[in-house]
């Protein structure tokens, strides 16, 4: 099992939360009860609850409509951030075996980033965001760590690309800006964990992502929905995202 | 719109948010190409020898062609500006580095090496592709300035590998606030918008590597330049302890705290801070 002695480095986040494996759900909840603010100054708490269907009902989850213009696209990014965030609760709440202190405390440096903007694009969103979604990681091996590490390359190089590529699909320099700010966190995050993971090391911007003009990759939102979508249950309508 | 962050509420806030939705929703679609795609293809198959060793990403061929034009539209006279600007920048970079490889015995061999050489790898190599694109849009690329990297004698990069690092740390976290701050420039040509957010995710990559090979953490928490670093660096981490994003107080709507929150958004810089603190290296 991946029971290991970093169970004492839970930080007050984590042991606020309990450590079920479940326990993505409840932290979403915990994050609600704890910003007062948002509750009492929201007449509208459906809006910012769970949705029910975050527990597979009949089992099978609701399709997801991100949206279109600049709300779809906040949704699109909204749906990658709860991806990677259910996906580092999970690790640091059951580390992988031999788990070493740098690799832990960039696992749960990560889960913060990606929970902060988890968090942040609901509360953007308000009353526009897609429901949370329910995730499979059925495929990690959360006691394996090149499988984790693995997968936490791919969410954090797929992020990055997303973004790039989302770019151009804003009309609002603001929400650009903000993004732009989100991006730039995921690639630290990307080299880091190909630091961490790959023995090459000029791994943290690869040739497998950086091409020969020194660019980065951006994707189309069909391209990462399509990588994205063995991890998540619903499924995700992107027709009405902008084009171009 | 002003929005004023210290007494906002939540509710207010993200109300305003969606007020920053609304002003953008018209954006009327003219077709105003500053020059046609067949000029800017032609400019660049004359460059053929300087582009043989990269194919020109297809997008930055027709760049100008695909410009998403509006009212608000940049004339390729702005955006060449930006590039400018950008290229001053990289071209510090690329110096940087490829004087530091060529300084006997400064970065130890191996691991070491290897990363430095790839981050001058791609500072060459966007240096090579802003100084095309610059040309596609019917502009003139801006002169190599002289660098100075003792910045009159307060550093000592070539002599000390701490130094070295340390410098480029800065040039890097100093890279992804530069671009990210001329992200919206550039928002009329989804072209070149999508090229600079490519290097930009590039220099936050190097950035990250730096910090952590200087022992550091790849993110930047509040506005700390980090151990080691010295005072002089200080402008380049300024700023980066803003906890709101879009009127939204962050820590209001997540438990992660206040230096998970500034270490989850790196934070702009405009072209004048900049140009301060490149300044302080240009003769």
């Amino acid at each position: 099992m991946s029971k290991t002695s970093k169970s004492n480095v839970e930080t007050p986040l984590v042991s606020r939360l309990n450590g079920s494996r479940r326990s993505f759900i409840k932290y979403g909840g915990a994050t609600l009860a704890a910003s007062g603010l948002l509750i009492s100054g929201c007449e509208h708490l459906e809006q910012i609850l769970p949705d029910k269907g975050m527990g597979k009902p009949e089992g099978h989850p609701r399709t997801v409509n991100l949206g279109r213009g600049d709300t779809g696209i906040l949704n699109y990014a909204y749906a990658l951030e709860q991806l990677e965030a259910a996906f580092y609760i999970e690790v640091v709440n059951m580390p992988y075996n031999g788990i070493s202190d740098e690799e832990m405390v960039i696992m749960e440096d990560l889960r913060k980033h990606e929970v902060a903007h988890r968090d942040f694009l609901k509360a953007a969103l308000g009353d526009k965001a897609i429901i949370s979604l329910t995730f499979d990681f059925s495929t990690v091996d959360f006691s394996n760590r090149h499988s984790v590490l693995s997968t936490a390359k791919t969410f954090e190089d797929l992020g990055v690309a997303a973004y790039n590529g989302a770019g151009r699909l804003f009309e609002s320099a603001d929400l650009l800006l903000i993004a732009g700010k989100i991006v730039s966190v995921e690639g630290r995050h990307a080299a880091a964990i190909r630091s961490v993971l790959d023995e090459d090391s000029r791994s943290f911007a690869g040739s497998d992502v950086i091409d020969g003009n020194g660019l980065d990759r951006a994707f189309k939102p069909g391209k990462v929905l399509e990588a994205a979508s063995p991890f998540i249950l619903n499924k995700i309508n992107a027709n009405q995202l902008p084009k171009s | 719109m002003q929005i004023n962050y210290q007494n906002l509420k939540t509710e207010e806030a993200i109300m305003n948010i969606f007020k920053l939705l609304k002003n953008y929703d018209v954006k009327p679609e003219g077709i105003e190409n500053f020059i046609s795609r067949r000029d800017a293809f032609e400019k660049l198959v004359g460059l053929g020898k300087k582009a043989a060793f990269a194919a020109i990403p297809l997008s930055l061929a027709g760049v100008a062609a695909n410009n998403k034009a509006s009212a608000q539209s940049a004339t390729s006279e702005d955006l060449a500006d930006v590039l400018n600007f950008a290229l001053t920048l990289e071209y510090l970079e690329a110096e940087f580095y490829t004087m530091g490889l060529d300084t006997n015995g400064l970065i130890p061999a191996g691991k070491d090496h290897s990363i430095i050489e790839l981050i001058k790898f791609h500072e060459v190599h966007h240096v090579d592709l802003l100084k095309i694109v610059i040309d596609s849009l019917g502009a003139t690329p801006v002169s190599k300035p002289d660098f100075d990297f003792t910045a009159g004698g307060a550093f000592n990069p070539f002599g000390d590998y701490q130094q070295f690092l340390a410098l480029a740390q800065a040039f890097e976290d100093t890279g992804v606030r530069a671009y990210k701050g001329q992200a919206g420039n550039l928002i009329s040509n989804g072209d070149l918008l999508t090229a600079a957010l490519q290097i930009h995710s590039v220099e936050a990559r190097h950035a990250s590597e730096v910090r952590r090979l200087r022992g550091l953490k790849g993110w930047i928490l509040q506005d700390q330049r980090g151990e080691g670093m010295p005072a002089q660096t200080q402008a380049v981490y300024n700023g980066e302890d803003n906890v709101v994003q879009g009127g939204v107080d962050v820590t209001t709507v997540s438990l992660v705290g206040a230096d998970g929150v500034t270490e989850s958004f790196d934070e702009p810089l405009n072209k004048n801070e900049v140009l301060t603190i490149a300044g302080l290296f240009i003769v």
